[in-house]
């Protein structure tokens, strides 16, 4: 089993694949909902408060905007964990975003300079190539096993 | 109570959420996010033109037009953005004109960082519900009556007695007792006419001691000063129509206020560094051993290139100016590397946060040094600056405008 990090990191799709081949996927949502079951912060919506940003610190400069860092302060970690990713360019919003193209460019960035194996795809725009898609990412997966995420 | 519409790329990633909600309730308003669907993302953002590639600005374009189009009901508009973004900044400035373009909805808006605090948004929701709540007092653009308004500032309490859509009197005191202040500013502005307290129709009062102030006199108007120098400043300048900028660099603190028709939109408040305030040309002065007042004319006559100035520092640039001076520089050119030193540091530390808007009217006390005003004019690339009658009066003027049409002293006197 490798955990796998996605891009878009908080899409459902991806997220899916990769749990159908007892892979565990790093998403966005599973850190989101830790953060917001935490007892002891109170800063709806998702209980990102000013010390988040600060955190993103080790991913992007301060010069950068807080908005950046403070998705960074999110993303990143999971990031660090990956054993394997999945990047899907040109998706539309609905297959999963994360609103900022700043952190997109940061966060593709950081996944592909990762010494990992990875896979990176157009997002597929008709039925052959939604096949296609489907089929070269449950074989990436299936290389995974054969790897063990080396 | 007040809906105010979050329109933003983010501020749940920011950490700062929580704060706007905190600054709205403050003020009896709540927050509310257009909810629209993905459709309509593509649609509006498509209409709209602007080809942003944040999903959440186009996000934000969409709300914006929900809120044009009617499907959301909200009666002010917050705009927010992260600051030192080029993508969001652009799309916020375009959504704010959209917005006040096809709308008769107040907009405020602003560029924050994960340090923004709930009291740097207490002026602007605080304008904001001002804004909503009277729209009508608001929209005067003619005092009528006789009328008296007055700033009660950090450091001077400024008074104008206002009479037929003219100025009849002035008054201007250090704020020492705030009450004893405003009766010298008053006796003063009343000396000037045949006037007395028994005459008035109306008071409005502004600035830090306004409610105290406000209170003791029972004044028909307590104005928060954003929206009184805004509509001050655009009223002596006679544009009221359309879009300015505000600029007052105080004693203490600078203000930048971006006007649409009269009504502020966008805010920036410095006070942290001496070297970007009037102080600095105080001090200036006192080594020149030149009176304030003949700052501005011997700055006009120099040229500051020929001053070595290497800080803005209050304490080391004076130091700089000193040595000038002892190298054989002249005063002129001494004078002028001052107000060049105070406008640059305006425009780097607090102009680069908002988008200036023709014409910049310059208004607070140090408008009156002319040397400052050129120099602010030459750092900003040579834009049209102008300096209205009594513009060191500014917000005085505007609480006796705002309050015409408010007060019924000498009709309650008559029942």
């Amino acid at each position: 089993m490798v955990k796998v990090a996605i891009y878009p990191p908080n899409s459902l799709v991806l997220g899916d694949l990769i749990e159908r081949k007892g892979h565990t996927v790093l998403a966005l949502q599973k850190a989101m909902s830790k953060k917001v079951r935490d007892p002891e912060i109170d800063s709806p919506p998702m209980n990102i408060t000013e010390e988040d940003p600060l955190k993103g610190l080790k991913y992007a400069a301060i010069e950068v905007p807080s908005g950046v860092r403070g998705r960074m302060s999110v993303i990143g970690p999971l990031i660090d964990e990956a054993e394997a990713a999945i990047i899907v360019d040109d998706a539309p919003i609905g297959f999963g975003c994360i609103g900022c193209a700043r952190t997109n460019e940061l966060t593709m960035f950081c996944l592909r300079k990762k010494d990992i194996p990875k896979l990176e795809l157009e997002y597929p725009t008709n039925r052959d190539e939604t096949f296609d898609f489907v089929g070269k990412i449950n074989k990436f997966l299936d290389t995974l096993d054969e790897e063990g995420g080396n | 109570m007040v809906k105010i519409a979050l329109v933003s790329c983010g501020t749940e990633y920011s950490g700062i959420q929580k704060e706007i909600e905190k600054a709205a309730l403050t003020f009896g308003a709540e927050i509310i996010l257009p909810e629209i669907d993905l459709d309509y993302i593509e649609e509006s953002y498509t209409k709209f033109g602007f080809s942003a590639q944040s999903s959440s600005l186009k996000l934000m374009i969409a709300r914006a037009m929900s809120i044009v189009e009617g499907r959301c009901k909200a009666d002010a508009v917050f705009v927010a953005s992260c600051f030192r973004c080029a993508e969001a900044a652009l799309v916020r400035n375009e959504v704010r004109r959209f917005l006040q373009e096809n709308s008769r909805i107040p907009v405020v808006t602003y560029s924050f960082t994960e340090k923004t605090k709930a009291d740097e948004l207490f002026i602007r929701m605080e304008a904001l519900v001002t804004t909503v709540a009277r729209r009508s007092i608001l929209a005067r653009e003619k005092q009528e009556g006789l009328t008296l308004g007055i700033d009660s500032g950090s450091t001077t309490t400024k008074v104008i007695l206002m009479e037929k859509n003219k100025v009849i009197g002035t008054g201007w005191n250090p704020t020492k007792d705030i009450m004893e202040s405003v009766y010298k500013g008053t006796e003063q502005a009343f000396a000037e006419t045949d006037y007395g307290w028994d005459d008035l129709d109306g008071i409005g009062t502004t600035g830090y001691g306004r409610i105290t102030i406000g209170k003791e006199l029972n004044a028909e108007l307590i104005q928060e000063e954003l929206s009184v120098n805004a509509k001050g400043a655009v009223y002596l300048a006679d544009k009221q129509k359309g879009e300015a900028t505000v600029l007052d660099i105080g004693g203490m603190d600078n203000k930048v206020i971006t006007v649409n028709n009269g009504i502020p939109d966008n805010f920036t408040m410095g006070g942290i560094c001496a070297g970007a305030s009037g102080r600095f040309l105080d001090m200036t002065s006192r080594r020149l051993d030149v009176d304030i007042t003949e700052l501005g004319p011997l700055a006009v006559s120099g040229d500051y290139r020929n001053a070595v100035l290497n800080s803005y520092c209050i304490v080391f640039g004076i130091q700089d100016l000193v040595t000038t001076l002892a190298a054989g520089g002249s005063k002129a050119d001494v004078a002028d590397a001052a107000c060049h030193s105070v406008a640059q540091q305006v425009y780097e530390q607090q102009l680069q946060e908002i988008d200036i808007r023709e014409p910049l009217i310059q208004v607070g006390g140090t408008s009156l040094i002319s040397g400052l005003v050129e120099a602010v004019s030459t750092t900003l690339g040579g834009i049209d600056v102008i300096v209205p009658d009594y513009s060191q009066h500014i917000g005085a003027v505007g609480a006796a405008l705002l309050v015409s049409g408010l007060g019924t002293r000498q009709e309650d006197k008559k029942a």
